[in-house]
């Protein structure tokens, strides 16, 4: 087994430049870090926001969406050809659409069959869960993949380096949530969803088709988790675990936010994503799954409807 | 038509030809196939969970052991079967599969497996069922005394003998100062405590250390905890997320001024070094076990053992290249194997009656040289306490590519007895 003599080799040397993080760029690094978490939180918690506010069903099956989502972009990625680019944008697009048909299929087959009844939904979405992951295992195996990111372009910092593709997902994520509002607020569709939301009987006797506004609330809320996951598999892999803590930290920012409040929605994932980015990098990462945690037993106790939701 | 030749061939030359064939068949070992009922040898696997990439290579090299050990007799002259069964990874669920693999499968043997928090669940368990249950995890505890008679190593070193091989050589090469990234679980503790007490002997100091949970997913955040005046740093990472813990790392330090690296391989096993981002690896330093670049230098078997678990000499799978291999840890299956196997013919292992001896024939066990069984290098197995001891190797990135610089002696991993297991009832 080879020799234990000692072959020449370069011995690095510490670098003199190697400064020590001043409080500055510190805090900086954090409010980057922040800011992506808030980014992909708010697109994937917008989604089981909206599922609740439409259809009053709470989506315990929304993570493995979002895993769906990432677990589509690889196979997008590794079977087409084509610049790396590209397929990246094509499974921005394949993604959502495959993974929004698995919703409507979802919703067919099993919500609708229970009528969309609150209790009943989370047994059946929770049974959905373990399909999903459980599917994916399967099919795409138990390994984390990579999906190559769409640019490899790298800030340097005169303290540290920064990936540039983060900061694009944050002017994406920011995108997207602002089509939403567009659609919910500005388009006729929006209107009739806010409808059903408000009153759904009343929304049918205006002959508005209530199944069909659920299906299509429940496919938008999936393929954004779907979109959410595309944008982040660049930067964390394909998994199907990955679908646990999206979930578990959408339940935080909804409820915090607010079921069904898209403004509380968005508010609630900057003040967690941020608040998660700094107290992790100035204190410890544990630290700020603690503090999240406590602050939706004191929104539990104090205002159980979310500091935007509105008293049910 | 003629009799006397058969499409062309006489028949003297036929006759000749099935002579030399049986004398050729009783001559070679490889002839006497394993006959009798089979031993079977349940083997606890990470097929999922956070495992999964050591599970898959863990499964075929156990496999290609197998089918070198049947065709060469078996064990005792009773052909290897071995039974797999999922743990996904889990402490709970590994205790229930060597449960099931014991009084369901009728399993001779239970062989664990490498995650240290699911060996310290299931341990016990092997140990009331009173089934030797042997395992391929490095982590410290069977050696400290914690687990029980039943459990052994006899495969693969502990981290504590792999970090006292380590820490002279990297005080003397790298640095003195030194801050520790590693999983938040047994195995990183391990290292944790380890390597921080082997520097202190070495006149080095661990300046910081970074816990990060084993099933983390974005690892950035931690980084700033790295203080400036560290010379190297240690890093050491488990679970699916590997990949993108180094692909940060080098988006953390990119171009700019940074400490020297010395990394456990775990941090990079079954990802490609020649992957985009993992640039700034270049002239940083690993441990490995096994080298995953066959050096030039290599020993007798190590083509044979390539081959027979399908791994070409860059160590990825022969079949796809993408496909990278544990090759630091998958070993340890083959050779628990073929130690399974030692032990099993020294005591005349005949049935679950005779677990007992198996075990005492175990302990009984030092030196064993290198070999097609040992491809890994030649180890000393310490009854007492229940681990076996070998070299190991630091390897640098040039190029590209991990080459062997440093082996170390099988005595430099040496360290004092912290349990006598043979004094313990079974």
């Amino acid at each position: 087994m080879g020799d234990s003599a000692h072959p020449p080799h370069p011995i690095p040397h510490p670098n003199p430049r190697c400064r020590p993080l001043s409080f500055g760029p510190f805090l900086l690094l954090a409010l980057l870090e922040g800011t992506v978490t808030a980014a992909v939180l708010a697109l994937t918690a917008v989604g089981l926001s909206l599922v609740f506010g439409v259809m009053r069903v709470v989506n315990v099956a929304h993570g493995e969406f979002f895993m769906l989502g990432a677990v589509v972009a690889w196979f997008v990625t590794a079977l087409l050809p084509g610049p790396t680019a590209l397929v990246w944008l094509l499974a921005l697009v394949i993604a959502p659409l495959i993974v929004g048909m698995v919703a409507i299929a979802a919703d067919r087959l099993i919500l609708r069959r229970l009528h969309h009844a609150p209790e009943a939904t989370i047994v059946a979405t929770i049974g959905l869960l373990y399909i999903l992951q459980q599917a994916a295992l399967t099919f795409f195996g138990p390994d984390a993949r990579p999906v190559a990111a769409p640019f490899t372009w790298r800030i340097q910092l005169p303290w540290f380096g920064y990936s540039g593709y983060k900061l694009f997902v944050v002017l994406a994520a920011g995108l997207i949530l602002w089509g939403v509002w567009f659609l919910m607020t500005r388009s006729k569709a929006g209107l009739i969803m806010r409808a059903t939301q408000v009153d759904r009987d009343t929304a049918q006797a205006f002959g508005i088709d209530v199944n069909r506004v659920y299906t299509g609330t429940f496919a938008l809320g999936a393929g954004l988790a779907a979109v959410a996951a595309v944008l982040v598999v660049p930067v964390q892999q394909a998994h199907y675990l990955m679908g646990g803590d999206p979930l578990l930290l959408s339940f935080i920012v909804v409820i915090i936010g607010g079921l069904g409040s898209l403004r509380g929605t968005l508010v609630a994932a900057l003040v967690i994503g941020l608040g998660d980015g700094v107290i992790s990098m100035v204190f410890s990462p544990t630290l700020a799954k603690i503090i999240a945690t406590l602050l939706v037993a004191l929104v539990l106790v104090f205002r159980p409807q979310g500091l935007f939701g509105a008293k049910a | 038509m003629k009799t006397k030749a058969f499409n062309g061939v006489s028949r003297r030359a036929v006759l000749g030809g099935i002579g030399a064939g049986l004398l050729a068949s009783t001559a070679l070992p490889g002839g006497a196939f394993a006959q009798g009922a089979p031993i079977r040898i349940g083997f606890q696997l990470h097929r999922t969970g956070i495992g999964a990439s050591y599970g898959r290579w863990y499964e075929r090299t156990a496999q290609a052991a197998a089918k070198l050990i049947n065709d060469g007799g078996g064990i005792g002259g009773r052909p290897v079967e071995l039974v797999f069964e999922d743990d996904g990874t889990d402490p709970k669920r590994g205790a229930e599969v060597v449960e099931k693999l014991t009084s369901q499968a009728g399993c001779d043997v239970v062989m664990g497996t490498l995650f240290s928090h699911v060996v310290i669940g299931s341990a016990p368990r092997a140990g009331e069922l009173k089934v030797p249950y042997l395992v391929c995890s490095e982590g410290y505890h069977v050696a400290s005394g914690m687990l029980n008679r039943w459990t052994l190593q006899p495969g693969i070193t502990d981290v504590r003998c792999q970090i006292a091989s380590m820490a002279p050589w990297v005080a003397a090469n790298l640095g003195k100062k030194i801050t520790m990234i590693f999983p938040d679980f047994a195995f990183g503790h391990d290292h944790r405590d380890f390597f921080t007490e082997a520097m202190k002997a070495q006149g080095g100091e661990v300046i910081a250390q970074i816990a990060i949970p084993p099933t983390e997913s974005s690892f950035t955040r931690y980084f700033p905890q790295i203080p400036a005046e560290t010379e190297v740093l240690y890093h050491v990472m488990v679970g699916p997320a590997v990949l993108t813990f180094v692909k940060e790392l080098g988006e953390f330090y990119g171009t700019g001024a940074k400490p020297a690296m010395f990394g456990f391989i775990d941090s990079l096993e079954a990802v490609d070094i020649a992957t985009p981002g993992l640039e700034f690896l270049e002239g940083s330093h690993f441990w490995e076990a096994h080298n995953r670049l066959k050096p030039a230098d290599a020993g007798e078997h190590e083509a044979a053992y390539r081959a027979a678990v399908g791994v070409d000499d860059t160590g990825a799978s022969i079949s796809d290249a993408a496909d990278v291999a544990t090759y630091s840890h998958m070993f340890s299956t083959w050779e628990t194997l073929f130690a399974i196997k030692a032990g099993m013919e020294a005591s005349g292992y005949g049935g679950i009656a005779d677990r007992q001896k198996f075990v005492e024939a175990m302990e009984a066990m030092t030196d064993l040289p290198y070999g097609i069984e040992r491809p890994q290098g030649a180890k000393r197995f310490n009854g007492k306490t229940h681990q076996v001891f070998g070299v190991q190797n630091i390897s640098q990135v040039q190029g590209g590519k991990l080459v062997r610089v440093h082996t170390t002696s099988m005595a430099d991993g040496e360290y004092p007895d912290a349990v006598d297991y043979t004094t313990m009832a079974f």
